[in-house]
C-alpha cells in the first residue's frame, strides 16, 4: 500500500501539533500505524518524578489512532476523533522514547473503531486506549 | 469577652491563593508548553487555552488537535483536583511552593483513566474549561470536565477521569 502510505505519512508529520511534540511516523499501512515521540523535559507532568504528562501520551495516542483510520483501505481519508478512552497503566520511565501502535479493527460507512497501546523502552505497556472515529465528511 | 478575630485583609488572601495557584501551574512543564492559564474566582477555577498555531491538528479545516484538547481537559482536571486537595493547607498558611524547586511541589493526583467525548471540532481560537469533582475520596477521585469556546452552553469537548490521590499528611 505504498501509494497510500506515503502521502498519509507526510500528512501526519506535517500536523502542527504532532510536529510540536516531535512525533515520527514509523509505520503506516492497512489500518495499522506506529508513531513515536521523544522524551523531552518540556513534556513533564509531574516535576517531582520527571514523568511525562498524560496529555502528551494522549496526543500521541490520538494521532496514532487517527493515522490507523486514515490508512485503512475502506476509509475515504478524512477523519475526526469522536471518543477516546485512555488507561494509564504505569508511569513512563523518564528519558525513554514512547511508541504507540494502533489498529483500526473495524470500519462501517460512518464509524471507525480503533485500539492502541503505548510503550516506553521497557517490556510492559504504559498506556492502552480505545477510540471511535468519524469516517468521511458527513456528520 | 475576647473580641472576634478580625478577618484577614483581602489583599493577603488574594496574594496567598493566587500565589499557590500560580506556583502549581508554573511548576508543571507541560502546562507551560501548552500555554494553559488559570483564572480564579474564590475557589472556582477556569482554565484557558489561548490559541496557538502549534495546537492545530488538521491544517485543512483548521481545527484544534484532539490530543491538545485531551491534554487541556486532563490538565484542568488535575489542577482543579490538586487545588481542592491543597485548599486547607493553603488557607492555614502551611503550604510553601516554589515552582523553581521541584522538591517543594505537592504530590499530584495520578490519572488512572480518562475518556474524552469530542462533540464538535475545536475552532482556531481560545478555549475554556472547568472541572467538577464528582467524588473525592481518600484514595480515588472522579472528575468531569467541560470545555467550550464561544458559548458556554455549546461544549466542544467533555471528559471524565479517575485519579489516584497522593498519600495524605505529606504536602
Amino acid at each position: 500500500m505504498a501509494d497510500r502510505a506515503t502521502p498519509a505519512k507526510q500528512f501526519i508529520s506535517a500536523l502542527p501539533h504532532a510536529a510540536a511534540l516531535g512525533m515520527e511516523v514509523n509505520e503506516i499501512a492497512d489500518g495499522r500505524a506506529v508513531l513515536s515521540m521523544p522524551y523531552d523535559a518540556k513534556f513533564v507532568g509531574d516535576p517531582r518524578t520527571g514523568v511525562i504528562h498524560g496529555g502528551a501520551v494522549s496526543a500521541l495516542m490520538d494521532t496514532t489512532c487517527g493515522a490507523a483510520v486514515m490508512c485503512h483501505p475502506d476509509n475515504p481519508s478524512a477523519t475526526a476523533t469522536m471518543d477516546l478512552r485512555i488507561e494509564y497503566l504505569r508511569a513512563a520511565i523518564p528519558g525513554q522514547r514512547i511508541t504507540a501502535s494502533a489498529t483500526c479493527y473495524h470500519v462501517t460507512r460512518s464509524v471507525a473503531f480503533v485500539r492502541a497501546e503505548a510503550r516506553d523502552e521497557g517490556d510492559t505497556p504504559v498506556a492502552s486506549c480505545t477510540g471511535t472515529f468519524t469516517v468521511g465528511t458527513g456528520k | 469577652m475576647k473580641p472576634p478575630r478580625k478577618p484577614e485583609p483581602v489583599q493577603v488572601i488574594k496574594q496567598r491563593r493566587d500565589g499557590v495557584l500560580g506556583a502549581l501551574v508554573q511548576g508543571v512543564p507541560y502546562i507551560q508548553f501548552l500555554g494553559i492559564q488559570f483564572e480564579r474566582r474564590g475557589d472556582e477555577l477556569t482554565a484557558i487555552l489561548p490559541f496557538d498555531k502549534s495546537l492545530i491538528g488538521n491544517p485543512m479545516l483548521p481545527a484544534l488537535h484532539g490530543g491538545a484538547t485531551a491534554a487541556f481537559l486532563e490538565v484542568t482536571a488535575i489542577i482543579t483536583l490538586s487545588w481542592g486537595m491543597l485548599w486547607e493547607d493553603m488557607e492555614s498558611g502551611a503550604l510553601n511552593i516554589d515552582p523553581e524547586d521541584a522538591a517543594t511541589m505537592p504530590r499530584l493526583p495520578k490519572t488512572i483513566d480518562f475518556t474524552i467525548d469530542y462533540l464538535r471540532s475545536g475552532l482556531p481560537r481560545d478555549a475554556y474549561a472547568r472541572a467538577r469533582i464528582n467524588r473525592s475520596g481518600r484514595r480515588y477521585a472522579s472528575v468531569h470536565v467541560e470545555a467550550w469556546q464561544d458559548n458556554r452552553e455549546r461544549l466542544f469537548a467533555q471528559g471524565t477521569g479517575h485519579f489516584v490521590m497522593p498519600p495524605r499528611g505529606d504536602v
